[in-house]
C-alpha cells in the first residue's frame, strides 16, 4: 500500500466516522456541538488559506464571518426567503472579501495585520451603531432555518449533516486549492515573493485571489452561524473573535488541511464543555496555547505528523543493526 | 471648551506615549508583535496597586511594579519567545495564550471589581489658570511622558548599551562574532519593555482605574500608536500619542457619529497611503 | 455521572474565606418530589462583565448558607454554566442546562443581550427562566411568558429618578450621559419621557461608546444645565465620576444616575468623587429591614464588601422559589404550574422591601432615591426618599405605554437640544 493511499484510507475512515457521529453520540447536546466545531473549523480553514498558505495575519476575518449572517438576517427581515437572502448574503461578502483585499494588500506583514484589524473594527462600529440597520447590540434573528433541497434541518442530526456537507465541501475545494499550481504559487509568493516577482508572477493578484477565497469559506461559515443560533450580534465581529479564529488556525497548525479543525475542536471543547468541569477554563485554553508553542510550536497536526514520522522510523529500527564498531 | 480639549489631547498624548513606549521598543527593535503588552500594563496596574495597599510611596510603588514586570517579561521572553526567533505567528499565538492567562489570573486575584488608585500626594488637586480648570495629575503625566521618552532616546541613541543594541537588532550575527551579548541584550530590551508597561499601568491608574477588560481596551491603542507614528521611531511614538490625543479629543466632539471609529479611520487612511507609518523608514 | 455533577457544585467553586458550609449538596437526581431542586445558572465567570457574576454568587451563596441549601424540605443544586457574556455562548449554555441537565427552572442570564439570544429557546423549552437582564421589552412588547424579572427593567428605577429630579431638585435643563448600547439607551428614553414630562428640558444628550478611555471630550461639553444624568455600567461610572469630579464641573453641576451607577458594590472602588451623587435603584443596602440586614450582615462577613444589586436580586430570587414553592407544595414537575406560582408571589420582608410582579412577569416594587455619603470613612447610600410601588411603566396607563415604541437611542425624540 503506498504512502497516499494510506493517507487516503485514513482521511475516508475519518469522514465516516463523522457522518455515523448522530449514531454513536446519541445526546443532541453533543451532537450541536459537533456542528458548532465544524463551522468554526469552515470559519478557520477560511482564515488558514490566507494566514497559513499566504503568509499573512488578517486580524479581521471576524467582520467577514459576521457580514454574510447580518445580510441575509437583514434582507429576512425585509421579506426575502431563503434562497435569495443566502445567495445576496454571499454575494454581499465577496464584494466585501474583493473591498477588503484590495486594501489589506496595499501592505504585508504588520501592516497588513493593522490595516484588517482597522477595517474589522470599522465594520464592528458600524453593525453596533447604524442601529436602524442592524439594529444595533441586540442584534439580527431569523426565525427558522432554511430547509436546503426540501430537508428540514430544524434539529441537531439534519442540521449536523447539511454542516458536514459543508465542511465536506470547503476541505475538498482548500485541498483542491493547495495542490493546484495556484496553490504552489502561493506559497511561493509566501516563502520568496521577490523571486517569485522575478518570475513573472502576479504577486498582488495572486494574494487577491487567495483572500477573496479566504473570505468567501469564512462567511460561509458565518451564514451557517447564523442558521444554528438563529442570530447573530455586534459581538461576533470583535477583535476577540477575530483573534479566536487566529488561534485555531495557529494552534493546530497553520498551513495544514486539518489543521484548522482540530483548532476549532480545542477551542469550542473548551468553551462549552471544558467550561462546565473547569471554572477557569480561560486560563486553562491560554495554558493550552502555550504549552503547544513550548512542545509543538508548528500546530497540533504538524506535531502530530512529525511524531508519526518518528514513531514509524523507530518502528523501523527496532531490527538491530549490523555492527559498525562505531559505539565500542 | 476648545481650549481644555488641546490641554487634554496633549495630556491623553502623554499617557497614550506611556503605554505604547514599551510596544514601541519591543516591535521597533525585536519585531515581536508582543500582544500580551495590554496585559503587561494592566498586571502592572494591579501589581503597583497591591504595592500601594502595604504602604509604599506611589512612585515606588510604580517603580517596584515596574521592575516585577520587568523580571516577568525577562522571564518571558528568556523561557517563551527566544526559541520562537522570528516566527511572528507563533509569537502571536504565544503572547495571546499569555494574555488569556494574565487575564484569569487577575481576576482570579484582584476579583472584577474595578480598583481605585488614588492620586499621589502634592499632585492632587487642579491646575487653575485662564478659564481652565485642570487636574494637576494629569499634567504631570506628560512631564513624566516626556521624560521617558528623553531617557530612551538618550538610552537607545546615546549610550554604548544602545548602540550594542542596535547593532545586535542590525546584524546580530555579526555583532555576536564582535563579542556582543546580543541573546542576553535582547531579554534585556524586552524586560524593558515590559517595565514600561508595567509602569504606566500604574501611572495611568488615577486616570484609569484599573478593571478586568482594561488589557484589551489599551492594546489596540498602543497598537495604533506605534502604527501611526512609525514603527523605528521613538519620537514618533511621541508625536504619534499626541496626533492620538487630539484625534480622538476633538473627533469625539465634532464628529460623535464616528466616535466608534475615530481613531481606527484615521489609522486606515494613514496605512493605506504610507504603510510605514508616519514618521518610520521604509520598510 | 455524580463524580461530574460535583466538580460543578456552586458552592465548591466560590471562593469561601474558610466558611465553614453547613449545606450538603448530595447529588440525588431528581427523582419526583423527593429530589433535589435543579436551578441552573446562566452567569458570567470569565472576562470584563464576570464582576456581575461573582456578584450574583455572593447572593446565592448567602441563601443557601441561611437556609442549609435547602428549600421547603427539598434541596437545592445550582449547575452553573458560564455563558462567557456572549449571546451565542448563552444559547449553548442553555440548550446544556435545558436538554443535558434537565434543570428544573433557570436562573440568569446576567446581560440583556444574552436574555434576548434564548428568548425563542425559551419559549419552545417552556422552562421557567428568572433573568437579570433589563431589556424593557421582555415583558412589554415581545412578552415572554416563561420569563419573570427580579431586576427592574432598563428605565424602572429612571421613571422615578426623572420625577425626583424635576420636583425634589428642581432641575429645569438636564443633560443626559450614557453608554452607547441598549440597556443606556432605555435608561436616558425612561428618563427624558418623565422629566419633560414634568416640565424639565433635556438640552444634550451624550453617548460615549461603551468602551471609552477618557471622558473628558464628552465631560467637556457638557455646560449651561442644571444636573447631569447618567447611565453608564461595569466599571464605567468609576471613571466618568472621577474625571467629572477633577475636571471641576461636579461642583456646579451635580450628578443623578441610574441603578448601576451608584450600587452598593460599586462604592468601594469610588472616593471622595462620587459624594452628593444622587442614583435611584430598588435595592439599597441601607434599607434598614430585617431580612436586608441579616443580607447585608452575611456578604460583609464572607466577602467584606456591601451586597451590590445582582447579589440582593439573586438572593431575592430563591426567596421567591421558596415564596413560590410553598405554593405548589414543593412541586417543580409542573412548569406552567410553577411558573404561575412565581409570578404570584409578593413578599413584604425581603432585602429589596416589598415586592410583587405585575402580570408581564416584571418586579415591582419600592424605588429609593439614594445618596452617596461618607460614614465612618466609608462610602454609603442614604436613602433620600422612596417611591413605592413603582411598576416598569411608571404612572402611565398600560396600553398607552405599550403603544409606543420601545425606548430607544432616538425615543422618545428630544425636542429640546440645543447645540
Amino acid at each position: 500500500m503506498t504512502a497516499s493511499s494510506f493517507k487516503g484510507l485514513w482521511i475516508a475512515l475519518f469522514f465516516v466516522l463523522l457522518a455515523t457521529l448522530p449514531l454513536w453520540i446519541s445526546d443532541g447536546y453533543y451532537v450541536n456541538i459537533a456542528s458548532q466545531i465544524l463551522i468554526w473549523a469552515v470559519a478557520a480553514m477560511g482564515l488558514n488559506l490566507i494566514v497559513g498558505y499566504a503568509g499573512l495575519v488578517s486580524l479581521g476575518h471576524a467582520a467577514l464571518f459576521a457580514i454574510s449572517g447580518y445580510a441575509v438576517g437583514i434582507a429576512m427581515s425585509a421579506g426575502f426567503g431563503h434562497l435569495a437572502a443566502a445567495l445576496l448574503g454571499i454575494g454581499i461578502s465577496i464584494l466585501t472579501a474583493a473591498i477588503f483585499g484590495a486594501l489589506s494588500l496595499r501592505s504585508t506583514g504588520i501592516g497588513f495585520l493593522m490595516i484588517t484589524l482597522a477595517i474589522g473594527q470599522i465594520l464592528w462600529g458600524i453593525a453596533y451603531r447604524w442601529v436602524s440597520l442592524t439594529n444595533g447590540d441586540n442584534g439580527v434573528s431569523i426565525s427558522s432555518r432554511p430547509a436546503p433541497f426540501g430537508f428540514n434541518i430544524e434539529d441537531a442530526t439534519p442540521f449536523y449533516i447539511f454542516t458536514l456537507m459543508i465542511f465536506a465541501l470547503a476541505l475538498a475545494s482548500t485541498a483542491l486549492l493547495v495542490f493546484s499550481p495556484l496553490g504552489a504559487a502561493i506559497r511561493g509568493i509566501r516563502d520568496e515573493p521577490r523571486r517569485m516577482d522575478a518570475l513573472g508572477y502576479n504577486v498582488w493578484l495572486t494574494r487577491f485571489s487567495v483572500f477573496v477565497m479566504s473570505g468567501f469559506w469564512t462567511s460561509i461559515a458565518g451564514l451557517l452561524f447564523l442558521y444554528y443560533n438563529g442570530f447573530v450580534s455586534p459581538q461576533v465581529l470583535t477583535v476577540q473573535s477575530s483573534a479566536e479564529i487566529l488561534l485555531m488556525v495557529l494552534s493546530g497548525g497553520s498551513a495544514t488541511l486539518f489543521g484548522p479543525l482540530v483548532g476549532s475542536t480545542i477551542i469550542v471543547l473548551m468553551k462549552n464543555v471544558a467550561s462546565s468541569f473547569v471554572e477557569r477554563w480561560s486560563l486553562v485554553l491560554g495554558l493550552i496555547f502555550v504549552l503547544i508553542i513550548i512542545f509543538i510550536p508548528e500546530g497540533i497536526v504538524p506535531g502530530l505528523v512529525s511524531s508519526g514520522r518518528k514513531a514509524v522510523q523507530l518502528y523501523k529500527r527496532r531490527r538491530p543493526p549490523a555492527s559498525t564498531g562505531a559505539d565500542l | 471648551m476648545w481650549f481644555i480639549l488641546t490641554v487634554n489631547s496633549i495630556t491623553l498624548g502623554g499617557l497614550l506615549f506611556l503605554l505604547s513606549a514599551g510596544f514601541s521598543l519591543i516591535f521597533g527593535l525585536m519585531r515581536i508583535p508582543n500582544l500580551t503588552h495590554g496585559s503587561f500594563f494592566m498586571l502592572g496596574g494591579y501589581l503597583g496597586v497591591t504595592y500601594l495597599n502595604c504602604g509604599m510611596n506611589f512612585w515606588v510603588a510604580a517603580l517596584l511594579a515596574a521592575l516585577t514586570m520587568a523580571v516577568i517579561g525577562g522571564l518571558v521572553e528568556r523561557l517563551l519567545l527566544r526559541p520562537l526567533a522570528g516566527n511572528a505567528m507563533q509569537q502571536v499565538l504565544l503572547t495571546l495564550g499569555l494574555s488569556f492567562i494574565i487575564a484569569d489570573l487577575s481576576l482570579t486575584i484582584w476579583t472584577g471589581d474595578p480598583v481605585r488608585v488614588p492620586t499621589p500626594g502634592g499632585l492632587e488637586g487642579t491646575a487653575d489658570f485662564l478659564s481652565l480648570h485642570f487636574p494637576i495629575y494629569r499634567l504631570a503625566v506628560v512631564g513624566i511622558a516626556v521624560t521617558i521618552a528623553v531617557g530612551l532616546w538618550l538610552l537607545i541613541d546615546k549610550t554604548r548599551l544602545g548602540a550594542m543594541i542596535r547593532a545586535g537588532v542590525d546584524d546580530a550575527p555579526m555583532a555576536r562574532v564582535v563579542g556582543i551579548p546580543v541573546s542576553a541584550l535582547f531579554s534585556l530590551v524586552f524586560a524593558l519593555g515590559a517595565a514600561l508597561a508595567g509602569f504606566a499601568g500604574l501611572i495611568g491608574g488615577p486616570y484609569l482605574s484599573i478593571y478586568p477588560g482594561l488589557d484589551s481596551e489599551m492594546l489596540p491603542l498602543a497598537l495604533i500608536v506605534v502604527i501611526l507614528g512609525g514603527i523605528n521611531s521613538l519620537l514618533g511614538a511621541l508625536v504619534g500619542s499626541i496626533i492620538i490625543g487630539f484625534l480622538f479629543n476633538f473627533g469625539q466632539v465634532l464628529f460623535p457619529n464616528l466616535a466608534y471609529m475615530i481613531l481606527f479611520l484615521p489609522m486606515l487612511i494613514v496605512l493605506l497611503f504610507r504603510p510605514q507609518g508616519l514618521f518610520g523608514r521604509n520598510a | 455521572m455524580t463524580k461530574m455533577l460535583s466538580r460543578r457544585a456552586f458552592l465548591q467553586g466560590s471562593a469561601l474565606a474558610g466558611a465553614a458550609i453547613s449545606a450538603d449538596l448530595s447529588f440525588a437526581p431528581a427523582i419526583a418530589q423527593t429530589g433535589a431542586i435543579r436551578i441552573g445558572l446562566l452567569t458570567i465567570k470569565s472576562g470584563p462583565l464576570a464582576q456581575a457574576g461573582l456578584q450574583v454568587d455572593q447572593g446565592l451563596t448567602a441563601f443557601l448558607k441561611e437556609k442549609a441549601s435547602t428549600i421547603n424540605g427539598r434541596k437545592v443544586d445550582i449547575i452553573v454554566a458560564d455563558t462567557g457574556g456572549t449571546p451565542a455562548g448563552a444559547r449553548s449554555k442553555a440548550q446544556e442546562l435545558v436538554e443535558r441537565e434537565k434543570v428544573d427552572l433557570i436562573l440568569g442570564p446576567v446581560t440583556a443581550t444574552e436574555m434576548l439570544a434564548i428568548s425563542d429557546y425559551i419559549r419552545r423549552a417552556r422552562i421557567p427562566i428568572i433573568t437579570l437582564g433589563g431589556a424593557e421589552d421582555l415583558t412589554q412588547r415581545h412578552l415572554n411568558p416563561w420569563l419573570i424579572r427580579t431586576c427592574p427593567s432598563s428605565a424602572q428605577t429612571c421613571h422615578p429618578m426623572a420625577d425626583f429630579s424635576a420636583k425634589e431638585l428642581g432641575f429645569k435643563r438636564m443633560a443626559t450621559i450614557s453608554d452607547d448600547f441598549a440597556f443606556g439607551h432605555e435608561q436616558v428614553g425612561g428618563f427624558l419621557r418623565v422629566f419633560e414630562d414634568n416640565g424639565g428640558k433635556i438640552v444634550r444628550k451624550l453617548w460615549p461608546p461603551l468602551i471609552t478611555p477618557d471622558y473628558t471630550p464628552y465631560i467637556a461639553q457638557i455646560q449651561n444645565v442644571d444636573g447631569v444624568f447618567m447611565g453608564f455600567t461595569g466599571s464605567n461610572p468609576v471613571k466618568f465620576m472621577r474625571a467629572y469630579s477633577e475636571l471641576g464641573v461636579k461642583k456646579d453641576i451635580p450628578l443623578v444616575g441610574g441603578w448601576t451607577t451608584g450600587d452598593d458594590a460599586l462604592l468601594k472602588s469610588l472616593g471622595d468623587e462620587a459624594l452628593g451623587v444622587q442614583t435611584a435603584s430598588i435595592y439599597t443596602a441601607s434599607l434598614p429591614n430585617d431580612s436586608n440586614k441579616r443580607f447585608v450582615a452575611a456578604v460583609l462577613k464572607d466577602y467584606e464588601n456591601l451586597p451590590g444589586a445582582y447579589a440582593a436580586w439573586a438572593y431575592v430570587t430563591l426567596l421567591c422559589l421558596e415564596a413560590a414553592l410553598k405554593t405548589t407544595g414543593g412541586d417543580v414537575s409542573d412548569k406552567q404550574v410553577l411558573i404561575d406560582a412565581l409570578r404570584g408571589v409578593s413578599l413584604q420582608d425581603s432585602p429589596c422591601g416589598n415586592f410583587h410582579f405585575d402580570k408581564y412577569g416584571n418586579i415591582v416594587g419600592d424605588v429609593f432615591i439614594r445618596r452617596i455619603d461618607r460614614k465612618d470613612g466609608k462610602l454609603v447610600n442614604t436613602i433620600v426618599k422612596t417611591y413605592p410601588n413603582v411598576s416598569q411603566f411608571w404612572t402611565y396607563p398600560e396600553d398607552q405605554f405599550l403603544a409606543q415604541p420601545v425606548y430607544s437611542r432616538d425615543f422618545p425624540p428630544a425636542k429640546n437640544l440645543e447645540n
